[in-house]
């Protein structure tokens, strides 16, 4: 789960980590009030959505009058905002962050994430703010500083005054340093994150350090144990397909191709796209229904599919392992005369019971295609979708 | 022989008396597995399904003596139910649950670190569909009947993915001899390279087929394993290749967020280790066929 940059400065601010005046404003007279509120004669004015690069796609506003604030405020709200990380259709603005803009000596990055091959949490530090990290990792990696924590001691101090020391921060701003660095790892392991990022840290002219722009992410496991991040929770920046998925308990993610998928299991999910790719279609989701594929959940997953209106045919792919297949068939035929579906639907079954399975959609007399083998059902769907043309 | 289980196997079930636990358990003991009892705390001294109920895994480890357990428990309670299992000595544990924390997960793989070498238990999953030596023993929630008796070690991300391959193998009447889920948390037990390394060494392997997903650097740590140490042929698949950056796909683990992470990079990383790479899901059978032909005759045993 993600959060807005004014929301993941609150929670670093707990934390120790300094970050500028600044409130957040869903009006332009919000807006102006927070500025007021604020002093100064400088603000940026923020878009706030989950993505980052929100600067090179006009999302960040620098005002030095009310009546600046007020303009890029009206402007901001309600824009869709497309930036590299947003994909295409970009995302609108609902939330602005009023903050104080600050005189800054320099700009760092910091970052820390959960390292998959060391499997610890690793801090990675630049001494450039502003950067794509992932792009310094592949262009000049031996610019990059690292740490990583031992998990039954966590993040020591001589490891942040490594860091410290090694961006060649000036001796009175080291102790500093270590504060932030030692608050940004509290607060990913205190509240399960899964990334917390300062890009940029900045050094003030009168040696601040403050977090000028801060993003976090949560592990969706560990939820279920911190309310107070759950509930930061922003519905509007969901897809609403995949937030009613959420809801059904299934898994749900929205593409951009034109064969809707209901299939058994995560990684067979993921194959079975591949192979309706291999056979010259395009998946329009990855969708999951777990283990269990009762009738229930078997009907959710066809009127989450064809609620996207791209979808010209679909395909069922189940192998049944500690279900049976005369059970799902009967789901996917009970769905099927619940949902109505008025696509192509190929559906193939797989494991046991598939001979009952398939005898059970025969008796059906719906009109779905069967198919036996993996790319059986890839070819059928595709060729039906090729057939059917636009819904 | 087949590799972490076998029909000798001694198996407690850990979360034994909820409902997926006690179908399972009972798929296990048809399947011809010997579960030995079970744990619940607070319901010790029972009896479920015809076995005894105790309240720790060290009571039941003095009492009925099992070496392997199987954990059912909610995901809160997985961390908790890993490290008791260890501590009570147990040697392999199977973790079948979905959703736990991934920090609750790097703090049991520091917790399994504290024992010595010799003495340390094997984790497996969490997130996983199990453990099987077909016609032998099963620590899991996979379909047994898909399983043929053979030579082909399998060790997958996917539970239905993996029973895809084992299907597609024994409709080509290729068997195998053991099939081991790691799961698809992006922390977890045992990596493909620990599985590799294991059918390497289990002369009832001939060959192995490994399938991997978008996400974490496993699937290339391995095939690096392979062209360095394996004497055997390594058939790879690595599923996700429609899938976008950034996304997660089912599985906590399966996401692209770093170089190398994609379906298309892990392949080509496979194919120029020297690994056999399936060309589609539905190859999978197909391509083990094909390498076990082109295998040598002569048998060249690698010890590390």
């Amino acid at each position: 789960m993600d959060i807005h940059e004014y929301q993941a400065k609150e929670l670093l601010a707990n934390f120790g980590v300094a970050v500028p005046r600044g409130g957040v404003a869903y009006s332009a007279e919000q807006a102006v009030y927070r500025a007021a509120e604020i002093g100064g004669a400088r603000w940026a004015v923020k878009a706030q959505i989950h993505s980052g690069a929100r600067g090179k796609a006009g999302g960040i506003k620098l005002c030095n009058t009310e009546d600046e604030v007020r303009k890029a405020a009206t402007e901001l709200l309600g824009k869709r905002l497309v930036t590299h990380q947003t994909g295409p259709e970009g995302k609108v603005v609902h939330r602005l962050y009023v903050e104080a803009a600050v005189p800054i000596e320099r700009e760092m990055y910091i970052g820390f994430v959960l390292d998959r091959k060391t499997e610890r949490i690793m801090l990675v530090a630049h001494p450039h703010g502003g950067v794509e990290i992932e792009e310094i990792a592949r262009s000049e990696p031996e610019t990059i500083l690292r740490q990583v924590m031992e998990p039954a001691v966590g993040m020591q101090a001589f490891q942040a005054r490594e860091i410290a020391f090694g961006l060649g921060l000036p001796g009175p701003v080291i102790n500093r340093m270590v504060t932030v660095l030692m608050g940004c790892h509290r607060a990913f392991r205190d509240l399960d994150a899964t990334m917390v990022e300062i890009n940029p840290l900045v050094l003030t002219k009168d040696g601040q350090l403050l977090a000028l722009d801060a993003k976090m992410g949560f592990d969706d496991n560990a939820l279920f144990r911190r309310p107070s991040v759950s509930e930061l929770r922003d519905h509007a920046e969901e897809d609403p397909r995949e937030a009613s998925a959420n809801e059904y308990g299934l898994n749900y993610v929205a593409l951009d191709g034109e064969i809707g998928c209901i299939i058994n299991g995560a990684g067979l999910a993921m194959a079975t796209m591949d192979m309706i790719k291999h056979a010259g279609g395009s998946p329009a989701n990855f969708l999951d229904v777990g283990g269990g594929a009762s009738p229930e959940r078997v009907a959710n997953a066809f009127k989450l599919v064809l609620q996207d209106k791209k979808v010209g045919a679909m395909l069922v792919n189940i192998f049944a392992g500690i279900n049976r297949c005369d059970w799902v068939a009967e789901g996917v035929v009970q769905a099927v005369r619940e949902v109505g579906v008025d696509v192509p639907l190929v559906v193939r079954l797989a494991g046991t019971n598939v001979e009952e399975g398939r005898a059970i959609i025969d008796a059906s007399g719906l009109p779905i295609i069967q198919a036996d083998s993996l790319a059986d059902a890839a070819d059928k769907v595709v060729a039906a979708w090729k057939g059917a043309g636009k819904r | 022989m087949a590799i972490l289980i076998n029909e000798l196997s001694r198996i407690l079930v850990q979360g034994f008396t909820g409902d997926k636990a006690t179908f399972h358990s009972q798929k296990m003991i048809e399947y011809g597995s010997k579960v030995v009892g079970g744990v619940t705390p607070g319901k010790g001294g029972q009896s479920h399904i015809g076995l005894p109920v105790f309240n720790t895994v060290k009571e039941a480890v003095d009492t009925v003596y099992p070496d392997a357990s199987i954990i059912f428990v909610p995901a809160a309670f997985c961390a908790d139910a890993i490290m008791e299992a260890a501590d009570a000595g147990i040697r392999l544990v199977c973790c079948i649950t979905d959703g736990i924390p991934a920090q609750d997960m790097m703090m049991v793989k520091r917790y399994l670190r504290r024992y010595p070498k010799e003495k340390r238990t094997t984790l497996v999953g969490p997130n996983c569909a199990g453990l099987i030596s077909p016609g032998k023993s099963m620590l899991g929630i996979m379909p047994g009947h898909i399983y043929k008796v053979g030579s082909v070690g399998l060790v997958t991300r996917s539970g239905t993915l993996g029973y895809e391959a084992a299907s597609q193998m024994k409709d080509l009447g290729i068997g195998v001899s053991s099939s081991i889920g790691i799961g698809g948390d992006p922390v977890n037990g045992s990596s493909f390279l620990d599985i590799l390394a294991m059918f390497e060494q289990d002369p009832e392997t001939e060959a192995v087929m490994m399938i991997g997903e978008i996400g974490g650097p496993q699937e290339a740590e391995a095939a690096r394993f392979v062209k360095d140490h394996m004497s055997k042929p390594v058939v790879g698949y690595v599923a996700g290749l429609t899938a976008p950056a950034g996304r997660r796909m089912g599985h906590a683990g399966a996401i692209i967020s770093a170089f190398g992470d994609t379906a298309a990079e892990k392949s080509e990383i496979m194919r120029s280790l020297g690994l056999h790479v399936a060309p589609s899901p539905a190859e999978l059978g197909s391509a083990v066929a094909k390498a076990l032909a082109s295998k040598p005759a002569k048998k060249r045993m690698v010890t590390r």
